[in-house]
């Protein structure tokens, strides 16, 4: 049967979704070689990102083993993760001294 | 492995044997457009640039037009200009013929108006398609490809399954001693630093940096958050949240050798092996990079199922995305199933691609040339129109 996520790193603290998945779902994860239990506390889409674990407010979000974003709010694992909250550190004109 | 492609002048080999009918300027297009659908075996070359730009913008419209009349998949070229444009069309011409290939030129203003060069302008390309249509294709190893590989309206599938598989295409054709050409600075925000680790050298690692950091200056100099923009809205909904996230997915079709040189738009990589060409991602601008640095085939990665192809390079489109690949099959070559795990599926795929790149390279139509999309390219610029 095919996976319903994906964990790319270890490193990784997001999934990508392989399924359209439903808030409820419990989902099975291998991550490192272990295999990881998460609850999603929202509808993910296909193709959408969910929280493996707790993450901070302004802290890395980290997918492919690299940091992807900034979270801007307390995300908790299970939370679907994306625009609403996590900013880009690139490209950032809005904010003052961004340009490299 | 082989391919059967035509010989050129300078050693070079077409996998398509077209008369090019090219545009130096916006003003021609009409006239370049009405000669390719004249006169079959043409494909016209338009573009809205060439004319009230600064010297650099000027500079690189000129490149880049020589740049696309060596493509060897162009047989011979036939340069339209209005006659009062920026770019000097004698500088094309000269450029061009530097490549052994015939040219010829129409300007429009000298010869009458667009129903006069439109009539001497087509006698020119029925000559010069007569004379390519002599030329058979014959047997070429895979070193003399060049490979040009794009993403588009990328989704989260890109970055798992189409993206990676188009980089073992990659990997396998450099493996045979040819050419990949990739870019799409853009999308390197956030992984430029994994790139510049196989970078051939210190300067190229350099190089690499400074590309993404001008890239990322221009983008910055508007005072917005970019995102919308890039990542695009369509990808947003596709789910990529970042530039890093869709960079780090975005990288993977370049695959994993050494990159041997990073070249500016319109440029004509030199050597053999991996190169990047500084250009933004944007279709008709990246096409119009790839066609300029000689690309005879493209693998162009979607998720959300970018439809277009490039008037004289055969462009495969290949998705990882079920849903696009059941809706779009009018425009999708190739679908990557996702994989239970990822690894050997994606190395399986990879070389499913690049025996679809060998066919395709050898005559096999692709659905963008069968349906005919891929028009309307454009070429990057990036000062004011003045």
């Amino acid at each position: 049967m095919k996976q319903k996520a994906v964990v790319l790193s270890p490193k990784d603290n997001v999934a990508t979704a392989l399924a359209e998945l439903k808030a409820g779902d419990t989902l099975e994860l291998e991550v490192g070689g272990e295999t990881r239990e998460v609850k999603l506390t929202a509808d993910v889409p296909f193709g959408h990102k969910f929280s493996l674990s707790k993450i901070e407010p302004n802290s890395p979000v980290i997918k492919y083993g690299e940091v992807i974003g900034v979270s801007t709010t307390t995300i908790k694992p299970g939370d679907y993760v994306h625009i609403h909250n996590v900013v880009s550190r690139r490209g950032r004109g809005d904010l003052e001294g961004s340009a490299r | 492995m082989s391919f059967l492609g035509y010989r050129r002048q300078n050693g070079s080999v077409g996998t398509r044997n077209y008369t090019g009918i090219i545009s130096t300027v916006g003003c021609a297009n009409d006239v370049t457009w009405q000669i390719s659908q004249q006169v079959k075996g043409c494909v016209p070359f338009l573009h809205g640039q060439g004319c009230s730009q600064t010297q650099p913008d000027l500079d690189q419209v000129t490149r880049t037009l020589i740049s696309l009349g060596w493509n060897p998949n162009l047989a011979g070229v036939l340069v339209v200009s209005l006659g009062c444009e920026s770019v000097l069309v004698d500088k094309i011409v000269e450029g061009i013929a530097g490549s052994g290939k015939p040219v010829e030129k129409i300007v429009i203003q000298k010869v009458g108006g667009a129903i006069t060069a439109l009539t001497q302008g087509s006698r020119l390309a029925q000559t010069m398609v007569a004379d390519a249509s002599k030329i058979k294709r014959e047997e070429f190893p895979d070193s003399d490809l060049v490979l040009g590989v794009k993403c588009g309206a990328s989704d989260t599938t890109s970055g798992l399954t189409s993206n990676p598989a188009t980089g073992v295409a990659c990997d396998l054709l450099i493996d045979k001693g040819g050419t990949c050409i990739f870019g799409e600075t853009t999308e390197f925000m956030g992984a430029e630093h994994i790139l510049a680790r196989r970078a051939a050298t210190p300067e190229v690692a350099n190089k690499i940096m400074d590309i993404v950091a001008r890239m990322e200056r221009r983008a910055t100099a508007m005072g917005f958050d970019m995102r919308g923009g890039q990542p695009t809205t369509g990808n947003i909904a596709g789910g990529l949240t970042t530039i890093e996230e869709k960079s780090l997915g975005a990288i993977a079709k370049g695959g994993t050798k050494p990159i041997q040189g990073v070249y500016e738009y319109g440029e004509r990589p030199q050597g053999k092996g991996l190169f990047i060409v500084d250009t933004p991602g944007r279709e008709p601008e990246f096409l119009t990079a790839l066609g300029a640095a000689g690309a005879q085939v493209i693998i162009f990665s979607t998720g959300l199922g970018a439809p277009q192809g490039f008037p004289f390079v055969p462009v495969i489109k290949v998705t990882g995305n079920p849903i696009t690949y059941e809706r779009l099959t009018v425009h999708i070559d190739v679908f990557v199933e996702l994989a239970d795990k990822a690894g050997s599926d994606i190395a399986r795929a990879g070389q499913a691609l690049y025996q679809e790149v060998l066919a395709v390279a050898s005559g096999k139509q692709t659905k963008a040339e069968i349906i005919n999309y891929g028009n309307f390219p454009n070429i990057f610029t990036v000062g004011p129109v003045i």
